[in-house]
């Protein structure tokens, strides 16, 4: 029987794999944006966990919210990186570095 | 089940409904002009202002109301720090009006994002539950994001952008995340219930803390203080300078109001374990900005980094407001917080409007020594630039001395003789840059001696920008009893 707390340990490893992706990866944007997806999909896994488990359905309205919002968010990311590409010819991370000091 | 549905309450929420009936308006009436005809798009988007404004004050009556099912608040604090976001929106808008135009920004876009962001951030100080935190600090930045990016065609700005949106949504990621904790500890996402119910004893304390450490961190981004504070001197130096100006300002309302919702209103009785995460962060933005300044020789840079110090003074006074469980100075400690944020606001907007008035078609008055021989070319404006700056030091008497008096006398009414030592030492060693700026309007020969025009509208009001930091200077108690009445009337 999957408890609590396993749910919230896959949360956690959702989250620790966005986060990681968010620092470690030096290569593409889009991964990027993917790692950003990842860490609010494992903020919904922990909602609809607890929203479950408290027997509170507050916690999956949220969820909506959140999935609403990070959809928003993937839109305006998506067209500020056309924009960039235009103006660069690139989506490397490591090109990224003309604002400095 | 929809017999059950009852209409909730307007009233409290009458300004922002105003404001999204006015976006959508503002949204239509520009599809139908013309570029000649985009100051009915600015007279409109200052009108809308104006009516939110006269809006707040009419019904503000200093009871603090609850509405759509306890999501919003509606109260005497809310109201002081929307008219305050006013105030500082319709400054913005004029000061940026002339630099836009010149560099054909001045579309229907700008207008609307910027409605769209004011929205959010009264949403923000509005809210008293998570999830009205959550869509009004969305609303924000999302606008934010897209207004750091509205000049396409150059790399800077959309570098910018990126690096904002990147971090920007990682920020949003780590307060979710403590969001889902908190929520799965109290049962709750009203921030009231989330009080009581850690009063209550009945949350579980471990997931409790480990969500709290994941909410700073999440204040800690929108605020700008260290270590999260990696976005603030790129967006800075990478947006346009009207955008700049409006980021360095109006958001450092809401963001203050968010931490005070958050971390006051809802987890007070946790206030030993952030009291001491925000001490970190204040000593550590206080020590970094001054000192990270110093090396900058872009001028919307070193603001920037001026503005990470700031908000770790406003940090100082956020975690001297219980002591040892003794919640007696919370009225005055958070009131010189608020102090603190309406005088760098005021601050902010005057010294960018300052970059903005020097800047002109194809020139970006942003290095530092674009400011050289200013008072050659334009003592008036020489004289308000010298009054903000030392204003920003900390010079008595000026409204920036006040706001760090209050907020260090705060610090060592709590106990923290050590921390505001150190805030001393660096705030002398901040005096430096901001002096810099005066050495170089009145000492050196002018680099640029084209003649400074700006519209009368701009010039007046970033002159009344200067008095008030000087006049609010010499009478402090003006806007200091209003905070610790507002804060009063709302704890």
């Amino acid at each position: 029987m999957l408890s609590l707390s396993h749910y919230l340990i896959l949360g956690a490893i959702l989250f620790a794999i966005g986060i990681v992706g968010v620092f470690l990866n030096r290569k593409n944007l889009i991964v990027l944006l993917m790692a950003i997806e990842l860490i609010l999909l494992a903020v919904n896994m922990n909602f609809v966990a607890f929203s479950y488990y408290l027997n509170d359905p507050a916690g999956q309205i949220f969820v909506f919210f959140i999935l609403t919002v990070a959809a928003a968010e993937s839109a305006i990311g998506l067209a500020i990186l056309v924009v960039l590409f235009r103006n660069l010819s690139t989506i490397h991370v490591d090109d990224l570095d003309s604002l400095k000091g | 089940m929809l017999a059950n549905f009852v209409v909730p309450d307007l009233y409290p929420a009458a300004p922002e409904l105003f404001l999204a009936l006015m976006i959508c308006v503002i949204l239509l009436v520009d599809l139908f002009l013309g570029q000649a005809q985009r100051w009915i798009t600015a007279l409109l988007t200052v009108t809308t202002l104006l009516g939110c404004a006269a809006i707040t004050y009419n019904t503000m009556d200093g009871q603090s109301v609850l509405t759509f099912s306890d999501m919003f608040i509606d109260d005497l604090l809310a109201d002081f720090l929307k008219l305050m976001l006013y105030v500082s929106v319709i400054a913005v808008l004029v000061y940026s009006r002339d630099y836009l135009k010149a560099r054909g920004l001045d579309r229907g876009e700008y207008y609307v994002l910027l409605l769209c962001a004011t929205l959010g951030m009264m949403v923000m100080i509005s809210a008293a539950h998570l999830l009205s935190v959550y869509i009004g600090l969305e609303l924000l930045s999302l606008s934010l994001y897209a207004l750091v990016a509205i000049d396409r065609d150059s790399p800077r700005a959309t570098e910018a952008a990126m690096k904002y949106f990147v971090l920007g949504a990682l920020a949003s990621g780590l307060l979710l995340y403590g969001m889902s904790m908190i929520y799965g500890a109290t049962a709750t996402l009203q921030i009231g219930g989330i009080a009581q119910a850690i009063v209550a004893g009945s949350a579980n304390k471990t997931v409790l803390v480990f969500g709290l450490v994941f909410l700073v961190s999440g204040i800690a981004f929108k605020l700008g203080a260290v270590p999260f504070h990696m976005w603030i001197p790129d967006v800075y130096h990478g947006a346009p300078t009207a955008i700049t100006l409006f980021i360095g300002s109006a958001p450092k309302i809401a963001a203050f109001a968010m931490a005070l919702r958050l971390l006051v209103y809802g987890l007070f009785p946790l206030a030993h374990h952030w009291q001491v995460m925000l001490m970190i962060m204040a000593v550590l933005s206080i020590g970094l900005g001054n000192l990270a300044a110093i090396a900058q020789t872009n001028i919307k840079r070193m603001l920037a980094y001026s503005a990470i110090s700031h908000m770790g003074f406003m940090l100082l006074a956020l975690m001297s407001g219980i002591v040892g469980g003794d919640p007696s100075y919370m009225i005055p400690a958070y009131s010189a917080a608020m102090y603190y944020v309406v005088a760098y606001v005021l601050m902010s907007l005057g010294s960018f409007g300052m970059v903005l008035l020097l800047s002109r078609a194809g020139y970006e008055a942003e290095n530092l020594e674009d400011f050289k021989g200013l008072n050659r070319r334009s003592p008036w404006f020489a004289a308000v630039m010298m009054v903000l700056m030392f204003s920003m030091a900390g010079i008595p008497f000026f409204i920036g001395f006040f706001a760090k008096f209050s907020v260090l006398l705060m610090a060592v009414n709590a106990g923290y003789i050590v921390v505001a030592v150190i805030a001393v030492m660096f705030s002398l060693v901040g005096a430096f840059y901001y002096l810099r700026v005066v050495k170089l309007m009145y000492f050196d020969a002018p680099t640029d001696a084209a003649p400074i025009v700006a519209p009368l509208d701009m010039r007046v009001l970033l002159s009344a920008n200067g008095i008030a930091v000087a006049l609010f200077g010499i009478f402090p108690q003006a806007i200091m009893s209003l905070c610790a009445y507002a804060l009063v009337r709302s704890m």
